[in-house]
């Protein structure tokens, strides 16, 4: 089982003069969890809003689940885009409408389906993302910046998704939340079986569940490997990385809990 | 393991037998089917065992996973032995972790009855009125101790701001102030001359239109456009820095949002909007003039002359001394709904109209009790 869903070949992004990516190859494998790390400003969210189709590259190409991002007609896109789902920084909820009215909205777009099944499956995802059955009756901001995250999550497995997008999971959350979200969104990809492509900063979430890392840097995907390896490339961007004091602290983290837990 | 045949279509066959109920689904099943499976599963009637097999399924997904769960609990509920056969290791664990994660209702606290509903819709309205004003009357007080303040010390003024905010408040209104003054001393002037010419008195339409423009429509008029324009820019604005936390990096910078935010902007509407309903006054004598002229034959001279012989000036004064006064409204109620908003869009939204609808509100009750007034005082 390892044929690529998302297959990145020569991307290239530019926003006026900047150049952001130039001859970006890369391959995410089913069911696998990708990790994309880089240092600021080397376009990781770009590289994701690209991939989900929310931004046009200006040149390559992106095929996700076979389908040609670039050339297909709107109807494939549509089923493409049910077939994914996206984690944005600060959840995107609909303010208007509350946690549960949020994780209805996909699945409104299956004709036939019950408003009573579509209420349970709507109960039953804000379960599977952690949050007790209160939250599915409050509003957005009536959340706290975690919970947010947690039923933006409902909503983006709200289909059932095969890959979903995770832009900085853990950015803004204290440690413990952070790790909270790392293991659900680890159980949740070993369960049901997830294609995950999360950019992060957080070396802790590289750590505990990502089996793979690819790094940004000089506008390209500089390697790709498990994040173990990383320490052996020789590029001072990933030495820095990887080899650092944090770096450090969380591996040895990962080190201590592997043979107790 | 041997494999089992998996076609990809999806189906579900319940075969009912003498001793147990056979539930079968096969292929790769998923939310798209449920509309589908759901009645079939429902359907199924209690019976002294079932047994559910899923040795021909592909894949399920999690909906598909909840719906066999929440048959399995309600046959098990009305006394039936369920039996979950055939699944393989992927499909067993989606059923584990579903299961495992089966929302649990809590109790919600009992809500108060409608008449409770009632009584306490109504008092957060006065209570919400209430702390509206208190709101108003803060932020009045706030312009009025920092523009005493920019007196005492000119230093604190923002002059630039000011002069911004009357470009933006002033300048750019005159065109639809202009327009709008001249359309309704055209319809003045034609109704008017309708209504009197049937007593011989057409040249009194020119005392008509001075007095209802001068002394009420041009200002009245203007203000509810300055309102509509200028209240709802003032929330936005002070609103959506109120939403980036701006206000608050403001204040620990020790930046001052009166000084900075709400004093040029009202002191802007208190020097704009005398002037606004002068243009107003003008373009609606204009609009006047020159439709008595087609639709009467009075001659501009002798509307001037009509004009003049009025007690007009005394008018255009009643008129315009009420000016400051909507201005002050409009800003303050205007800033006010900005330093309102809460940390949502929606809140912003909300309060934009707010603050247009309180402030012509406002515009027009300040109108009703000036009118009253000046005919006490017998101006």
């Amino acid at each position: 089982m390892t044929d690529a869903v998302i297959r990145v070949r020569g991307l290239r992004n530019q926003f006026g003069p900047n150049i952001v990516h130039d001859g970006l190859d890369l391959d995410v494998m089913r069911g696998e969890v990708l990790g994309v790390v880089g240092g600021s400003g080397t376009g990781k969210s770009v590289l994701l809003r690209t991939i989900a189709g929310l931004q046009r590259p200006a040149a390559g190409s992106v095929e996700m689940l076979g389908v040609d991002m670039q050339t297909a007609g709107e109807a494939a896109l549509k089923a493409v885009s049910q077939r994914t789902g996206v984690l944005f920084q600060d959840g995107a909820l609909f303010s208007s409408l509350t946690v549960r009215e949020n994780v209805e909205v996909p699945l409104r777009a299956i004709h036939g389906l019950a408003t009573e099944t579509r209420q349970a499956l709507a109960r039953l995802k804000i379960s599977l993302a952690g949050l007790p059955w209160s939250a599915g009756d409050k509003f957005p901001a009536e959340l706290s910046g975690g919970m947010r995250k947690r039923a933006g999550l409902a909503r983006a497995l709200a289909l059932d998704p095969e890959i979903v997008f995770l832009d900085e999971p853990t950015a803004g959350l204290d440690p413990i939340g952070a790790a909270a979200f790392d293991d659900l969104i680890g159980s949740l990809s070993r369960t049901l079986g997830l294609t995950v492509f999360l950019v992060t900063h957080d070396l802790d979430t590289l750590y505990a569940i990502c089996d793979r890392v690819a790094v940004l840097a000089e506008r390209r995907v500089l390697v790709t490997g498990p994040v173990a390896a990383m320490g052996a490339v020789d590029h001072p961007w990933v030495q820095s990385y990887f080899r650092g004091r944090r770096a450090r602290a969380a591996r040895d983290a990962i080190a201590a809990q592997a043979p107790g837990g | 393991m041997d494999d089992p045949v998996t076609t990809d279509a999806a189906a579900l066959r319940v075969e009912p037998g003498a001793e147990a109920t056979h539930i079968r689904l096969s292929g790769r099943i998923g939310v798209r089917d449920l509309p589908d499976i759901a009645p079939q599963l429902d359907a199924v009637a209690a019976a002294p065992r079932v047994v559910i097999d899923l040795s021909e399924a592909a894949l399920i997904d999690t909906s598909i996973a909840w719906a066999i769960d929440a048959t399995g609990r309600r046959l098990r509920d009305a006394g039936t032995a369920v039996d979950i056969t055939g699944a393989a290791p992927e499909i067993a664990q989606t059923l584990e972790t579903v299961a495992a994660a089966r929302p649990q209702p809590e109790a919600r606290p009992p809500g108060p009855g409608p008449l409770q509903a009632l009584l306490g819709g109504v008092g957060a309205a006065v209570v919400g009125l209430w702390g509206g004003l208190v709101a108003f009357a803060g932020v009045l007080g706030l312009f009025l101790v920092r523009l005493a303040q920019s007196l005492v010390q000119p230093r604190q003024f923002r002059l630039t701001a000011l002069v911004h905010h009357c470009e933006a408040v002033g300048v750019q209104a005159v065109p639809i102030v202009a327009l709008m003054a001249f359309l309704i001393g055209v319809v003045l002037a034609f109704q008017g001359s309708a209504q009197l010419r049937q007593f011989g008195a057409e040249v009194f339409v020119v005392d008509l239109i001075a007095v209802s423009i001068l002394r009420e429509l041009g200002i009245l008029l203007t203000a509810i456009i300055v309102a509509g324009r200028t209240a709802s820019s003032f929330t936005a604005a002070i609103g959506s820095m109120k939403m980036r936390e701006e206000i608050d990096a403001m204040r620990t910078l020790g930046i001052d949002p009166g000084h900075v935010l709400v004093v040029p902007r009202v002191l802007a509407l208190v020097l704009m909007l005398p002037l606004l309903g002068l243009i107003a006054d003008l373009a609606g004598l204009f609009g006047g003039a020159l439709m008595s002229w087609i639709e009467l034959g009075i001659s501009p001279a002798m509307f001037l002359t009509r004009l003049a012989e009025g007690a007009n000036a005394g008018h255009a004064f009643v008129g315009l001394v009420k000016a400051p006064v909507f201005a002050v409204l409009i800003g303050v109620i205007g800033c006010q709904a900005g330093l309102a908003v809460g940390k949502t869009a929606e809140s912003l939204g909300r309060m934009t109209s707010t603050a247009v609808v309180a402030a012509i509100f406002a515009v027009i009750l300040a109108d009703a009790m000036f009118s009253i007034f000046f005919q006490r005082i017998g101006v």
